[in-house]
């Protein structure tokens, strides 16, 4: 599978609540960020966690984060950041939707 | 539990319990890892002197890893390039097993100061820094690190100026974090071992900074 972000991207986290064993808090679904580093590709947790294999691999991805995407009354200075590891499948570039 | 006594016949005041581990609550949970380990013992997936090996390999890592390979960054710029590249690789040079979990190191800098938390469960890169504190596992930790970052590292005495980005990194997937600490002041004279004795294991997780005062 090849990587469909590269750093620099601007992409927005998919809002969507499926049940099961899922690595996206809640709290960056539907927001806004910016790709900032590769992460290699990883089997898929949200299989591997009902015994499946979880293959073909994903890619993960670092998405930087600014605080105040995140949270409408963040109490600091504008650039506070907040940096995770997000799959490829809970990422759209931003234009895709609305949010 | 034991009886409440006194150790002293002429001192009649008896001490508090000190509750023995039976006595907390047995959850579902723990009756379950007990059953699920006797089973795979019982069905010789592995013995009990393995889990017993293992428990114990894990009990014994200790911040100590984490900050001899801090100290030794902070003296060659050629090391700490490659262990901010790949931390697993760069602690196998100095003979220190980083487990197979992927860790990365992110460096804190005059402009940016890096903490770490799992806001899901309680990821930690245990391999260089031994078992995690209670409050890294507690709940009001993981919630508010992300939300109230400079509220929460107030309450552990650390004050960044506003100028300074405070960078939350949320140990969600398959990476680990630990921090890169920047090296104080005054240190030029000291050798890697006492520069490794000042690295702690909350600078490593970003909830201090080292001072040297």
């Amino acid at each position: 599978m090849s990587a469909r972000f590269i750093v620099g991207d601007r992409v927005r986290v998919r809002q969507a609540y499926p049940p099961g064993h899922v690595r996206t808090p809640y709290y960056v679904r539907g927001k806004e960020g910016v790709v900032s580093r590769m992460i290699a590709e990883h089997p898929n947790p949200e299989e591997r966690a009902y015994g499946r294999d979880g293959l073909p691999p994903v890619p993960v991805y670092r998405v930087l984060f600014r605080q105040n995407d995140l949270w409408q009354d963040y109490q600091g200075p504008e650039g506070d950041t907040t940096e995770l590891d997000i799959q490829e499948h809970w990422l759209g570039p931003l234009e895709e939707d609305g949010g | 539990m034991s009886e409440t006594h006194s150790h002293d016949d002429d001192w009649p005041y008896p001490h508090p319990q000190q509750p023995d581990i039976e006595d907390g609550p047995l959850t579902e949970l723990m009756i379950m890892i007990d059953a699920v380990a006797e089973l795979l013992i019982d069905k010789e997936v592995f013995s009990a002197d393995d889990m017993r090996r293992t428990l114990e390999a894990i009990d014994s890592k200790s911040p100590a890893e984490g900050a001899r390979m801090v100290a030794h960054a902070w003296l060659d710029p050629d090391f700490k390039a490659r262990m901010l590249e790949d931390v697993n690789a760069a602690a196998e040079e100095m003979s220190i097993d980083a487990g197979t979990i992927p860790i990365l190191a992110v460096e804190n800098t005059k402009d940016i100061h890096n903490v770490i938390v799992c806001t899901l469960c309680s990821c930690y890169p245990k391999y260089l820094l031994g078992l995690p504190p209670d409050w890294y596992k507690s709940r009001a930790y993981r919630s508010r690190l992300v939300r109230e970052p400079r509220a929460v590292l107030k309450e552990f005495g650390t004050e960044i100026p506003d100028d300074v980005e405070v960078r939350v990194h949320d140990s969600t997937a398959e990476l680990r974090y630990m921090i890169l600490p920047m090296r104080p002041k005054g240190t030029e004279d000291m050798d890697e071992e006492a520069l490794a004795g000042l690295v702690t294991r909350d600078c490593m997780i970003g909830v201090t900074v080292i001072d040297r005062d």
